[in-house]
């Protein structure tokens, strides 16, 4: 209560300064009269008496200012003083007040850009009520897996006891006809219980409810998001009710989602969401019964309150290993874990907390060094104001007082900067969050700059004021005032090694090691962007259709296939035309088990391999251009009447039969207990995505694995545009109303390298701003030295020194703290390296032309920083400089 | 003037508490007070009055008024508040006790010892 007082007391009098200052000075005019007063009347005139008056009582100035101090009137107000004079300080040297606040600003933008994506994507979880308790099961299967098939789901639900309820949700695709044309449009199918599991309530009209459910294809309602809403009908209230067909099927209306519900996954934002229930009556089929097929996405639930995340796996393990029991040839054992649902649960949960964190840690490296590039600046900026800090000091000015001067200056300095940057880093936010990464998924990054992001950068900017300020306080404290007058403020020649060479070395290790990071990093991308895939995407056209938005089912789908193929065959220039049902690297893959020849008991745990699946045409391998290593590849012959065959890769023949001679010929086992002999052995490709290790794959004859999935591969050296043109007008020939996309293998593939991508991006981004840096600290430190020692450096001159050795005089210390700083950068960094070739793919430190690159990059920078202090150094002349001082 | 002692630190406080606990003063009349009251022995620069004044008023021991003096000036008067004189109280018991000790130590003789 005391503080709290005196602060009252202080602020108080803050505003009653004028009042208290008029108070002070009256008093003290009072007490000059009465003693004239007494004066005159032991005899002296009135002047005489005023005069000795005034003379007795002494210095009126410091009385009054040390009785305004005793009434509490003067900290803050010496404060304001403080920001008055830092702010008049600063602007007599913009230049500098340029430099510091351009540096802190990018340093602490860069910091809060990378915070706000942690603060969106991790901290923050889904924009639904209690959202702290809402878990996604994930099956540790090869790899955290979130998604179930529906009778499993349909058993977890009903059996555990530890969740409030739990709902289901797949992502698909559809196209929806409101009347005028149907376009393609992306849907969340979702359990009837979606909606109240997230306990949330429509914006307009009403949810479904898992009441409504019974049984396939019984809630022919649509709930639409708000944004589709919004977009594609114009808001109308009326939509309520309204009919829609969707893969021409008539569904109604019902509701329009809250606004700021986006679906349960951050970066896939669907634009209605359907019952799953109805999925045969969409899709054209339907796994509702199938337990193997796990196509059901993503399940969720809250967790019931008092129910630790450790209980409620227990629960769901020993329902796995009840279904384990129950259905052995569906389910092997199950074991389970909970993560958060936003993000795909640990799927891309991991690698981007794992990232995001590793970048945080950058830019918190990055802060570092603009703090100690500053705290040097500000050293040397006390050493030039040292004549006018020792004045100060003799005429009695304290040196908590002067303290307070200078970190004032350097809070000023500091919350400039970090306002700049916060206002740079908002834009950039929201720039990122319209952006979308994946052409044609309504797929946005939701991030927002909050208040936690605010108060983020404030602190930063606070800590980092204070950081640097502190740099030049013992210089401060130390400066004896008498020497610093007497000798000029220049002929101090210090220690060998200052604070200040220090902190340079220090900021360049953390450049070194930024560029290093950057580096390697490029190098990954670029290795990554040229490495084998399997596959060739340059000069191949994709063109994905739907056979299924069409029309085609059944029977139909084969016939049109071949027609497809044949057809696009015919256009000039094209060399190979392939179908395969998911291309390597796209966004989904099939998963299959398979078993030895020998194993008759087909229980998941007897499993030899899980493959990636694939169904194709005769003439895929051709198009994608991929060498066949080993025996033949498919002819339209191999169909459903003829022996089931594959051509599997190098990896699946290595895993099952120890080798590729001793696989061709061979046989294994489906699932189902379907034999299948091996024809042909590809080498091995990347299928999931590009970091994968070796996966075993298996491709089969689309006639004998029958697929409504579609991608055409078209091989052609002819250029796109015209070769798109070509495609469309064939296809159009066929079925005018079939919906299709085209693009090139290379644009499809943006996708599968978006990862490598953006981190490339922001490792790159982030050693350029090491770069800045680094250029402006030796920059700093050379110019200063080069001034500082003019006087010296005229002597060399006179003296005969040659330009060599001028230059080792005035740069000398620049170069080698340049030289240390980047060989400790470097080896940080290769140890680093090891760190982020986890998140990059095939990120190595060790690789020489990195290495190289980065110390011919430190190299260059060195020059760019020393260049002009150099040039000074060189151009002084003695005469000029001997006859000034 | 040259007999005149110079006052150990932190004892002005004293003194301006009890010049006022004899009756309300204005600064000069403090200054008056305390010369009479120390028969003329102790020497006060006038000005470094005012910042004990203002900081014994900020810590409650001093209220102030503006008045009118003997001189028909306007003058600001002092006078103690209940917490100054309980103040006051406490350190003329102190400092008689430390003075009867330090005249004590000064005072002994060897063979006391």
């Amino acid at each position: 209560m005391k503080f709290l007082d005196s602060l009252r007391f202080r602020i108080a009098s803050l505003f009653r300064r004028s009042e208290l200052d008029t108070d002070i000075e009256e008093e003290l005019r009072s007490h000059m009269q009465h003693r004239a007063d007494d004066l005159e009347r032991a005899g002296l005139p009135r002047w005489k008496a005023e005069r000795q008056a005034r003379l007795e009582f002494g210095g009126p100035a410091k009385f009054r200012e040390q009785t305004r101090e005793a009434a509490g009137g003067t900290f803050i107000e010496s404060i304001f003083q403080d920001l008055r004079f830092a702010a008049r300080m600063l602007r007599k040297s913009p230049g500098f007040a340029a430099i510091t606040v351009i540096t802190l600003g990018l340093a602490i933008g860069a910091n809060a850009v990378v915070f706000g994506l942690l603060n969106s994507l991790i901290l923050r979880p889904l924009n639904v009520p209690d959202s702290q308790s809402l878990y996604a099961p994930e099956r540790k299967a090869s790899f955290l897996d979130p998604s179930q098939s529906y009778p499993d789901y349909l058993d977890l639900r009903a059996r555990n006891r530890s969740f409030d309820g739990l709902a289901g949700f797949t992502v698909g695709f559809a196209s929806l006809d409101a009347g005028d044309s149907p376009s393609t449009s992306w849907m969340y199918e979702v359990t009837g219980n979606y909606f109240d599991e997230l306990r949330i309530q429509p914006y307009l009209g009403s949810f479904f409810h898992a009441s409504d459910e019974h049984g396939p294809d019984s809630v022919p309602y649509v709930v639409l998001t708000y944004a589709y809403w919004h977009s594609h009908f114009q808001d109308d209230r009326n939509v309520v009710g309204r009919t829609i067909q969707l893969n021409k099927h008539p569904f109604t209306i019902l509701g329009v989602a809250p606004p700021g519900f986006h679906g349960t996954l951050l970066i896939f934002s669907p634009d209605y969401f359907v019952p799953m229930i109805d999925a045969r009556l969409i899709d054209g089929n339907s796994f509702l019964d199938s337990r193997q097929t796990r196509w059901v996405f993503m399940t969720f639930g809250h967790l019931k309150p008092g129910v630790t995340k450790a209980q409620a796996i227990d629960d769901l393990n020993s329902i796995g290993s009840y279904l384990g029991k129950t259905y052995p040839k569906d389910d092997d054992k199950m074991s389970f874990t909970l993560a958060r649902p936003s993000l795909y649960g640990d799927y891309l949960g991991r690698p981007f907390t794992a990232f995001l964190t590793a970048l945080m840690l950058l830019a918190g490296l990055i802060l570092l060094a603009a703090c100690a590039n500053l705290g040097s600046l500000f050293a040397a900026r006390a050493t030039d104001r040292s004549r006018e800090l020792a004045m100060r000091i003799a005429l009695g000015s304290s040196p908590a007082r002067m303290l307070r001067q200078l970190f004032t200056e350097a809070v000023l300095v500091a919350l400039i900067g970090g306002a700049l940057g916060l206002w740079g880093s908002v834009n950039l936010l929201q720039t990122l969050s319209v952006w979308r990464p994946v052409p044609g998924v309504t797929s946005t990054i939701p991030v927002t700059a909050d208040a936690n992001v605010y108060i983020a950068a404030l602190v930063l900017a606070l800590a980092s004021g204070f950081l640097f300020g502190a740099v030049p306080v013992r210089q401060v404290l130390r400066g004896n005032p008498y020497e610093v007058i007497k000798s000029g403020g220049s002929a101090q020649v210090g220690r060998r090694i200052s604070a200040r060479d220090i902190l340079l070395g220090v900021q360049v290790a953390i450049c070194a090691l930024l560029v290093t990071c950057s580096m390697v990093a490029v190098r990954g991308l670029l290795r990554t962007m040229h490495s084998n895939f399997g596959f060739e995407p340059r000069n191949a056209m994709m063109v994905n259709d739907y056979l299924n938005l069409g029309g085609y089912t059944g029977d139909k789908v084969p016939a049109m296939q071949r027609r497809m193929i044949d057809a696009l065959q015919t256009i000039p220039g094209v060399t190979a035309v392939g179908m395969i049902d998911q291309p390597p690297l796209n966004e989904g893959w099939n998963s299959f088990i398979v078993y030895d020849d020998r194993t008759a008991d087909l229980t998941p745990a007897n499993a030899a391999a899980e493959v990636v699946g694939y169904s194709m045409s005769p003439d895929y391998f051709q198009a994608a251009a991929t060498p066949l290593l080993a025996g033949r590849t498919f002819n339209w012959n191999d169909d459903a009447n003829s022996t089931r065959v594959a051509v599997v890769n190098n990896e699946f023949a290595r895993r099952i039969f120890g080798s590729a001679a001793k696989a061709i010929g061979g046989y294994y086992k489906m699932q189902d207990g379907t034999r299948i002999q091996i024809v042909g052995i590809v080498p091995d490709g990347k299928y999931t995505n590009v970091t994968e290790d070796p996966h075993p794959a298996m491709f089969r004859p689309i006639l004998q694995a029958p697929s409504g999935d579609n991608w055409l591969v078209i091989r052609s050296t002819t250029d796109p545009q015209s070769l798109a043109t070509a495609i469309k007008s064939k296809l159009r020939g066929l079925d005018s109303g079939l919906p299709f996309l085209i693009e090139t293998w290379d644009q499809k593939l943006t996708t599968a390298l978006l990862g490598s991508r953006i981190a490339t991006a922001s490792l790159g981004v982030l050693g350029v701003l090491g770069s800045l840096l680094s250029v402006t600290g030796i920059f700093g430190l050379s110019a200063y030295t080069v001034s500082k020692r003019k006087r010296e450096l005229g002597i060399r001159i006179a003296l005969g020194a040659q330009r060599r050795e001028l230059l080792e005089a005035a740069l000398g210390k620049a170069i080698r703290l340049l030289a240390w700083g980047s060989v400790a950068g470097l080896v940080i960094g290769i140890l680093a390296g090891r760190a982020l070739s986890f998140i990059i793919y095939r990120a190595t430190p060790l690789d020489p032309l990195a290495l190289a690159a980065v110390i011919v990059a430190m190299a260059l920078l060195g020059l760019l920083g020393t260049w002009i202090p150099a040039q000074r150094a060189l151009g002084l002349d003695p005469l000029t400089l001997l006859r000034e001082e | 003037m040259g007999d005149q002692a110079q006052l150990l630190p932190g004892t002005l406080d004293l003194l301006i508490l009890r010049a006022v606990s004899l009756g309300p003063l204005h600064g000069y009349g403090i200054l008056l007070r305390i010369a009479q009251i120390s028969g003329n022995a102790l020497l006060i620069e006038q000005g470094a009055l005012y910042p004990g004044l203002f900081r014994l008023v900020r810590q409650g021991l001093l209220k102030t008024n503006w008045g009118t003096s003997e001189n028909n000036r306007r003058a600001k008067f002092y006078e103690l508040t209940t917490a100054g004189r309980k103040r006051l109280r406490e350190e003329t018991a102190n400092w008689n006790r430390l003075a009867t000790a330090i005249g004590a130590a000064l005072g002994a003789q060897p063979e006391e010892v």
